[in-house]
């Protein structure tokens, strides 16, 4: 584990060493090393459970950590946490603005507590008000919003004191695909505006969105990089297989020692092969037919994020399963 | 500036929070209103009207004046005449009557001899407080043409000489009401807060402890000197009972009483998890302060041990406060000691809530 020096980081907005966090028990964030560059998008990628929501709190000093260093925006924390409440928004996974208020009165009250002057408040609340398109709503408890209603409220608040640096905790987990949409290019204005996001998500297509991510399996990072690098990266090569019997496809591939996992999509196969096989489409095809099961065909394709999400989490299992 | 800005800020969200929840600004209001009616009314503590029942086989005109001085004290209402004490026995089984007059037929004879009890009163024993009042009347009403009159005792009553229970009852149930409405209020605004997620956002934003223990402490202050008021103005218009201090005072005890209990309210809520279990702890405050604190019994008659306890509840301080200034008059000065107890628990109370929630969820 790398002692943090003493410097702070100036090009990086989040820089964490050997993070821990214990909880008796069960070991929620294990050994996590972190660092999001300033004015991006950083995913945390992973199941329920895989310590995003803990890792997220104790980058904001909402947990104290077990063990490790974090630094955020040049401030030690959970030391200097107070110090950091300014310059950072927090969006909480589930909706958490009071639902007995007004949109109205959430944003002033949310712009009183982040101490801005009323003249700046004059100013803000009505550029929140249009840029998250609440106008109408403005007399509207919050409690009765819909979904995607919430979350643009809950982002506008969050980002009333133009925060340097965004915690966006599983954001979308309760908006419908358009306004998800809606909301990734809301993201993107923040962060040409010089804001840093650190949002997480279980979503691959979420998760195709950012700069660079990082994927979470019970609490250990087990992969890291910008989409295109984790997809360059994988250890497997992943091959589609059309059959018109694909669950006799799917049962006779998991037993052979080259394949990795088999996935179902509509009538074809997603396969992963092990990396070491050099022409997998032609192998796999050969396989099958000498096996004597019908086959249209089958073909080497990019692999995609959740390929990569599968094979990390796979290679843990695998490495457990032989150290029992 | 800002820390004021930030404070106001919750107290005007509380306010608007708490007139949009019609359950709890109803109980702000029916609370007092509730209880005074109970309280005064139907918990009385005046023995009167007791159902009897007479058997008397003397039928002399003695027996019949000691029966009829019985039912002048208005104790008992004489509803069934019996022939033997078997009757009488039964009804009391039944529960028709509680008190039984037995007169035999030597009555006047035996009440020449002073060594032999002349009659006999038979009482249903499972309310001590009735069992009480009987024994006073048979102490006062042996009375008779033949003896003396027992030994004359002059009974002088002070602060309540019609001996009426609201004069005692009202001010006393300020506290009770405060009690249940202040710490109930504030631990579970803050525990709702939790629950909801509110709090998860809240300390994440630049709001410090104080603050936010303060501000959602200021709100109820009002809220508590409104039901004052209330208790004070139907306790008047109801009850008749009387102001003998300065009313600034009364304002005054009940500010401090009302402070120290939003601050163990504060207390509970750092403590209690769902709002289920704030309501718990705040009954279990609740209860002791209703049965110790002297608002229902005498405190000089309780254990030592028990004086000991009841002395640690803000409620006993303050039954002697309001008391002190609502029916002897009492000024501040003479009651500085108690003032300073409950300064002195809001002092504790306020520096465990602030200390023991910190801004953090671990």
């Amino acid at each position: 584990m790398s002692k943090m020096s003493s410097s702070t980081s100036p090009d990086l907005a989040i820089r964490a060493r050997g993070l821990t966090k214990d909880f008796g028990h069960v070991v929620a964030v294990n050994e996590l090393d972190l660092d999001v560059p300033h004015s991006r998008i950083y995913g945390f990628l992973g199941p329920n459970g895989s310590g995003k929501s803990t890792s997220i709190r104790m980058l904001c000093g909402l947990l104290t950590p077990t063990r490790g260093d974090i630094e955020v925006l040049g401030l030690e924390i959970p030391r200097e946490a107070e110090a950091l409440r300014r310059k950072v928004g927090y969006m909480t996974q589930k909706f958490s603005l009071f639902e007995d208020l007004t949109v109205s009165e959430n944003l002033s009250f949310m712009a009183n507590i982040y101490s801005l002057p009323r003249a700046e408040q004059k100013v803000r609340i009505p550029e929140s008000v249009e840029r998250y398109e609440l106008g109408r709503l403005l007399r509207q408890r919050a409690g009765t919003l819909s979904g995607g209603q919430k979350q643009r409220l809950a982002l506008a608040a969050a980002t009333l004191h133009n925060p340097e640096l965004l915690f966006l905790d599983e954001p979308t987990s309760a908006v419908d695909p358009e306004n998800r949409r809606a909301f990734w290019e809301g993201l993107f204005d923040l962060v040409a505006e010089g804001t840093t996001i650190l949002v997480s998500t279980h979503y691959m297509d979420e998760a195709e969105r950012c700069h660079s991510l990082a994927i979470l399996d019970l609490g250990v990072l087990v992969a890291a990089g910008s989409p295109e690098e984790l997809s360059d990266g994988i250890d497997a090569s992943v091959v589609v297989v059309a059959s018109p019997e694909p669950r006799t496809v799917s049962r006779f591939l998991d037993q052979q020692k080259f394949v990795h996992s088999t996935a179902q999509i509509g009538n074809t196969l997603r396969v992963m092969v092990d990396e070491n096989i050099p022409e997998p489409a032609a192998f796999t095809d050969r396989t099958i037919r000498e096996a004597g099961i019908p086959l249209d065909g089958c073909e080497a394709v990019r692999p995609s994020l959740e390929d990569v999400f599968v094979a990390a989490t796979q290679a843990r299992k695998a490495a457990r399963d032989a150290a029992e | 500036m800002k820390s004021l800005q930030r404070i106001f800020a919750i107290v005007v969200k509380e306010l608007r929070q708490l007139s949009r929840d019609r359950l709890t600004f109803g109980m702000i209001v029916g609370i007092p209103a509730l209880q005074l009616l109970l309280f005064g009314f139907a918990i009385n503590m005046d023995v009167r009207h007791l159902s009897a029942g007479v058997a008397d086989l003397s039928n002399s005109a003695a027996s019949r004046q000691t029966i009829m001085d019985m039912a002048q004290t208005q104790v008992i209402d004489i509803n069934y005449q019996a022939a033997d004490v078997q009757e009488l026995e039964a009804l009391m089984r039944q529960g028709k009557i509680v008190v039984g007059i037995y007169i035999p037929t030597d009555y006047e004879r035996r009440l020449q001899q002073p060594e032999r009890s002349a009659m006999q009163l038979l009482v249903d024993g499972s309310d001590t407080v009735v069992q009480g009042a009987v024994v006073g009347i048979a102490n006062s009403s042996r009375t008779s043409p033949f003896n003396d009159r027992p030994p004359a005792m002059e009974v002088r009553t002070y602060y309540n000489p019609e001996r009426r229970s609201p004069v005692n009852t009202v001010p006393g149930l300020i506290g009770v009401i405060l009690t249940m409405t202040m710490t109930l209020f504030t631990a579970v605004a803050i525990v709702r807060e939790r629950e909801r997620g509110n709090l998860e956002l809240l300390i994440t934003t630049p709001v410090r402890s104080v603050e936010l223990m303060l501000a959602k402490i200021l709100p109820y202050v009002f809220i508590g000197l409104l039901q004052v008021t209330l208790v004070l103005v139907l306790g008047a218009l109801l009850f008749d009972v009387p102001l003998r201090g300065a009313l600034l005072d009364v304002y005054r005890v009940c500010l401090v009483f009302i402070i120290a209990n939003l601050a163990l309210g504060l207390v509970i809520s750092t403590i209690a998890h769902t709002q289920f279990q704030a309501m718990q702890m705040t009954f279990f405050i609740l209860l002791p302060s209703i049965l110790m604190s002297g608002f229902m019994f005498p405190f000089d008659g309780m254990p030592k041990a028990a004086q000991w306890i009841a002395e640690v509840l803000p409620m006993t301080h303050f039954m002697r406060l309001i008391r002190g200034v609502i029916l002897r008059g009492a000024t501040l000065p003479e009651l500085s000691s108690e003032l300073a107890v409950l300064g002195v628990f809001i002092l504790v109370a306020m520096t465990i809530a602030v200390l023991r929630f910190n801004k953090r969820l671990d």
